[in-house]
Order: C-alpha cells, then sequence, then structure tokens
C-alpha cells in the first residue's frame, strides 16, 4: 500500500515556446482524494492531461502503479477522465453514452444493461436510460459524465474542473455527491479546481500549483495553517501579507513594532513575509491593542463583517462577528501562534 | 410593425431574375404554340419518357451518383487529415487544396483533355514505360474523372468544417474510454460528421447531374447528358417548349432529392450549409 498508485517524475511540458509545467514531481496515494488548485495557466489541467494521456511531457516519466505508462495512448491507460464540458456523446441517449466503454471492451448485453443501471443509480439518474443527453440540466449531464467514466471501474479517476459550468448551490450539491461517491466506489480521484473552497472541502491531499510548478503539497489542513509561501497562503483564503524581518528566533518585526511568534530558524534580520488570516485579528479597545488602528470600511458578510483598519500604513482585513463603525478607532490584537512567517518568494 | 424599404430592390430583383424566368419556364413547359395561337398540352412532359431521352436521364443520373461516390471516398479521408491536428494548424495543405478551384472551370477542364489525348505527357510517359497507354477521353470514364476533380473540393469543404467545428473533448473521451482510432472514427467521427456529408453530396450531386460542359468537352460531341440534351433544344433544335419541359423534371428530380437528404439529415444535428 505504500507505493503510490501514480507518480510524476521530474515531468515538464513545453507548448509553443511557453513552459506549462517545470519539473514537477507529484505522488498520488492509493485511494485519496487528490485536488490540484491553482489560478488558471499554472498547469494544473496540463497535469491532469498528462496523467490521462491526452499529452505527452517533453521530459520525464508517469508511473501508474509502478510501471512507465508515459508512452501509452489515453485507450490503454486504466484511468478514466470527467472533462470540464462534460464531452457527452451527442447522436447517443444517456445509456449508449454510459455503454460506449463497455461495449468496447465486448461484454455481453445483460452486463452492460445491469452495470448501467447500477451507475445511473449511482450518480441518482434512475430511470434516465433512454433521455436524449442534450435535454438535460448541466448537473444531469455532469452526472452522466461521471457515470460513463465510472461505469468501466478506472483505478483512478481524473476530473477537470467538472463544476466549473455549474451554478454555485448547484455546485455545493455536486461537492458533497462527488465526495459520497468517491466513498462509495472507493477509488481514487485526481480533481482539478481553481476554486479553493472546493478544494480545501473536498480533498484528502490538496497540490497548490503555480507558473508550472508545485507550491505545496499537504493536507487542506496543512495548506491553510501552515502555507508554505506567501503565495499559498494568499490562493487560500484570504490573508494579510506584510514584509517584515527576524529580529531573532520567535521574534519579529513589523508594522512598526515587535511581535513575538512561533516560528525560528531564520536569519537574524532575515527579510520576511508576514501572513496574519483576518479572522486572527481580534480586536480590542483602543487602549488594550498591540497596534491602534482607524476603521475605513465596514461589509456585512453574512456571518461575518470584513474590515479594513488602517494601521501604521498598513491596511488591515480583518473579519470579525463584532461590528465597529466607520472611522472608529480600534485596538487589534494578534496571537504569536497567528503570526506565519515566511520566507520572502523572489520573483525571476 | 414598421416598413423597411431596404427590401424592394432584393424583392425586385428576385421577381426579375428568379421568379419570372421560372414562371417563363413552366408557361413554356406546358404550351405550344399552334396556327390557332397558344394551348395548354402535356405533350413534352410525355416525350420525356421517350427511350431515347429517358435512357440520357438514367444516364446523368448514374453517372452523377458514381461521381458523387468516388468523391465521398477519396473526399473524406482528406477532410479528416486536414482537419486533424497535425494540419489543421497548418493552413498550407488547404490553401493547396482550394487553389486549383481559383482557375477557370473550363480551363481546367480543357487541361485535362490534353493530359488525356493520344500523345499526352501521361501516355508519353506510359509509353516509355512499355505500359499501355491510357485510352479514356471521350468515355464514360473521362466525364466521371472530369466531374471528380472539379467537384472533390465541394465534398471536402464541408465535411473539413464540420470536423473543425467538432469539439475535440468528445473525440478525447471517446479514446478515453477505451476507443481505439478506428473505434473512435466509426462510431463518433462519422456519425457526428454526417451534416457535413450531407452538405458534400448535394453540392457535387447537383452540379455533376446538370453539367454539360464536362461531358461536351470529355465525352466527345455526341455525348448526351441532360445538360447536353438542355442546351441542344435551346440552342440547336430551337424546342423551347421540350428544352423547359427537360429542364423542369430536373428540377423536380433535385427537389425531391433535397428533401430526402434534408429529411434524412434532420434526425442528426444541424450544422448543414443550406
Amino acid at each position: 500500500m505504500t507505493e503510490p498508485i501514480i507518480r510524476l517524475v521530474n515531468v515538464s511540458k513545453d507548448y509553443n515556446g511557453t513552459e506549462a509545467l517545470k519539473d514537477i514531481n507529484l505522488y498520488i496515494k492509493r485511494n485519496e482524494f487528490l485536488t490540484l488548485l491553482g489560478p488558471s495557466g499554472c498547469g494544473k489541467t496540463t497535469t491532469l492531461r498528462i496523467i490521462g494521456g491526452f499529452e505527452k511531457p517533453d521530459t520525464g516519466d508517469v508511473f501508474f502503479d509502478g510501471k512507465s505508462i508515459t508512452n501509452l495512448p489515453p485507450y490503454k491507460r486504466r484511468v478514466n477522465t470527467v472533462f470540464q464540458r462534460y464531452a457527452l456523446f451527442p447522436h447517443m441517449n444517456v445509456a449508449e453514452n454510459i455503454a460506449f466503454g463497455l461495449k468496447i471492451k465486448k461484454l455481453d448485453k445483460k452486463t452492460i444493461n445491469k452495470k448501467v443501471t447500477e451507475a445511473l443509480e449511482l450518480v441518482n439518474l434512475k430511470g434516465f436510460e433512454k433521455r436524449d443527453v442534450e435535454s438535460l440540466s448541466g448537473g444531469e449531464q455532469q452526472r452522466v459524465a461521471i457515470a460513463r467514466a465510472l461505469v468501466n471501474e478506472p483505478e483512478v479517476l481524473l476530473l477537470d474542473e467538472p463544476l466549473g459550468a455549474l451554478d454555485l448551490k448547484l455546485r455545493k450539491g455536486m461537492q458533497v455527491e462527488l465526495k459520497r461517491i468517491q466513498k462509495a466506489v472507493g477509488i481514487t480521484f485526481v480533481y482539478v479546481t481553481h476554486d479553493q473552497e472546493e478544494a480545501l472541502s473536498m480533498s484528502d491531499t490538496v497540490a497548490v500549483m503555480k507558473d508550472g510548478k508545485i507550491q505545496q503539497v499537504g493536507t487542506p489542513e496543512t495548506i491553510y495553517n501552515e502555507p508554505k509561501n506567501a503565495f499559498v497562503a494568499d490562493f487560500i483564503g484570504e490573508s494579510n501579507i506584510v514584509s517584515g524581518r527576524m529580529i531573532k528566533d520567535y521574534l519579529a518585526y513589523f508594522a512598526g513594532r515587535e511581535f513575538e511568534c512561533v516560528d525560528a530558524g531564520f536569519g537574524e534580520n532575515e527579510e520576511v513575509d508576514i501572513v496574519i488570516r483576518p479572522e486572527d485579528i481580534k480586536l480590542v479597545s483602543e487602549g488594550e491593542g498591540m497596534l491602534i488602528g482607524e476603521v475605513k470600511s465596514v461589509t456585512f458578510k453574512g456571518v461575518h463583517y470584513e474590515m479594513i483598519i488602517q494601521s501604521s500604513g498598513i491596511s488591515w482585513m480583518v473579519h470579525s462577528t463584532l461590528m465597529q463603525t466607520v472611522n472608529s478607532r480600534v485596538g487589534l490584537c494578534i496571537l504569536p501562534n497567528d503570526i506565519h512567517i515566511m520566507k520572502k518568494v523572489i520573483e525571476p | 410593425m414598421k416598413k423597411n424599404w431596404f427590401v424592394y430592390p432584393y424583392i425586385v430583383w428576385m421577381i426579375i431574375f428568379i421568379v419570372a424566368p421560372l414562371l417563363l419556364l413552366l408557361f413554356y413547359s406546358f404550351t405550344t404554340t399552334t396556327d390557332e395561337g397558344i394551348k395548354f398540352t402535356l405533350e413534352h412532359l410525355r416525350r420525356l419518357w421517350d427511350p431515347i431521352y429517358f435512357s440520357v436521364f438514367l444516364r446523368s443520373i448514374n453517372l452523377a451518383l458514381i461521381s458523387t461516390a468516388i468523391c465521398l471516398l477519396i473526399g473524406y479521408p482528406v477532410a479528416v487529415i486536414l482537419a486533424s491536428k497535425e494540419y489543421s494548424s497548418n493552413k498550407i495543405m488547404t490553401l493547396l487544396f482550394v487553389i486549383p478551384m481559383w482557375m477557370n472551370f473550363l480551363l481546367r477542364t480543357y487541361a485535362w483533355m490534353t493530359l488525356l489525348e493520344k500523345n499526352s505527357p501521361i501516355n508519353v510517359i506510359l509509353n516509355l514505360l512499355h505500359l499501355p497507354p491510357l485510352q479514356i477521353l471521350y468515355t464514360d470514364k473521362a466525364v466521371v474523372l472530369g466531374m471528380v476533380y472539379n467537384f472533390l473540393p465541394f465534398m471536402v469543404l464541408p465535411i473539413y468544417s464540420v470536423l473543425m467545428k467538432m469539439d475535440k473533448s468528445i473525440i478525447e473521451a471517446a479514446e478515453d474510454l477505451g476507443g481505439n482510432y478506428f473505434v473512435v472514427l466509426r462510431k463518433i467521427i462519422i456519425p457526428l460528421s454526417v451534416p457535413g456529408i450531407m452538405s458534400g453530396i448535394t453540392m457535387v450531386f447537383m452540379p455533376a447531374v446538370t453539367t454539360f460542359i464536362i461531358s461536351r468537352l470529355l465525352g466527345g460531341g455526341h455525348y448526351m447528358l441532360i445538360g447536353n440534351l438542355i442546351e441542344q433544344q435551346f440552342l440547336v433544335a430551337g424546342d423551347w417548349n421540350f428544352g423547359s419541359a427537360i429542364s423542369f423534371a430536373l428540377m423536380i428530380i433535385i427537389l425531391i432529392s433535397m428533401s430526402i437528404m434534408h429529411k434524412y439529415d434532420k434526425e442528426y444535428e444541424g450544422g448543414a450549409i443550406w
């Protein structure tokens, strides 16, 4: 069980002179839900297409179960894909779409019918066999696409932003649904999305990508609580990122004063990025604050208020359930545990 | 509703150049001029069933069907190749295919006459290789060759355009589900390109069944297809009534074949040219 089901080793890919992937290494464990997360153009879809066999890497190797599949065409791989725009066959009905892969495997009619019925049950589309795919809603088409891929019992299911075209409410429902399906069939899901919330709520492992490189791989908790660099911190949830320096271990300097923190191992007076989540800044009365600031704006966000508080030249984004009035002065309090110190990313 | 005055010039144009000639055609088809004046008659249409004329119809339709089939057999693979990943970004191949169409149709057909002659360059080469000479000028084969050569682009282009518009991820999905190239071609690409095939067939069949230039040049002076027959009635025999009747019958044949194709085409997705 320790052998990862898919291994990408030193994979690079170049499209007409632009590097889509730069020397990627990635391990995908058996039966996990792994999400490739990143802004558009970060190489996440390219990575998925390389696993699916639709693109060949320029350098590097893809291993499946320990064997190289780098040069294997898509139809010989034990993975199936759910495409971004579903890619259902418009000239076939729902049952024919789902049976496509089974017919190629030359299973007998009875088995095919049974499997198609089971697959439709799995995605909650019982009785949709004879429907025309173009008459289905986006969510239903999505389920058919998932059923069509899963019915072939792949060892890995690749999903390329499958919920991207759905509206918010449907998307939330499908997130729960996908997680349920993954548990039910118990196979590896590799999921591509640019939606960090989706990634955090569904995945066992998240790989954050940017500019063709993997920035950080870890559980959603690790990625959120211990982002490796300012990019990850900023991309995963909202963050205040300010420049500062480490005076010594466990003591940082930013926003015009010293702060106790829990990070060590930086050079003395090393320039660093300080990352603080907006919900980790506590609002206190003016006298008790570590920093004093003036409330510039207040926006109601449902559960909390989002406030911009100006203090010694820095605009802090603060999430709090306590509403403040605009232009009032408040104190800000940040606990050592909530201060994340990161090495400065040197942009090339 | 506000009247749109810009429409009127087009309506006038259509009346003068489309509706009026059609009415004239109908008028000539069903009338005859005698000493007592103009009379209604079905005689011209009946004459079409004379074996001598009927066989011309059959031969025209037969040759047009053969040419259309050959165009489809050659044209479909060409369209697939032109639309494939390797060539779709390279417009030169498509351009090379279209360039002959920029040259006059008559010139190209005359060129074939020279190529198929007794002492043509082709036969000189065959002679040097001690092979029997190619003697097809003034036969059905030469006429079919001329039709295929001239009308092939009309088969390739509609199929090519349907293939280019096809969602590539559908093809990838079929590969992903285990289909090798031939399965994908048979089960996905060909069924989804039916509208293009239908347009191609129509666009080749219609000019092929009505041509009189190709048959005159490559079939020889006495070669008769419907087109030649119509031309002869108007220009040589001076029998406008019978000439109109043949044209009328030909129009009916084309309309029937188009509606059959259109009905068949509707079962698939739209996207045809007409």
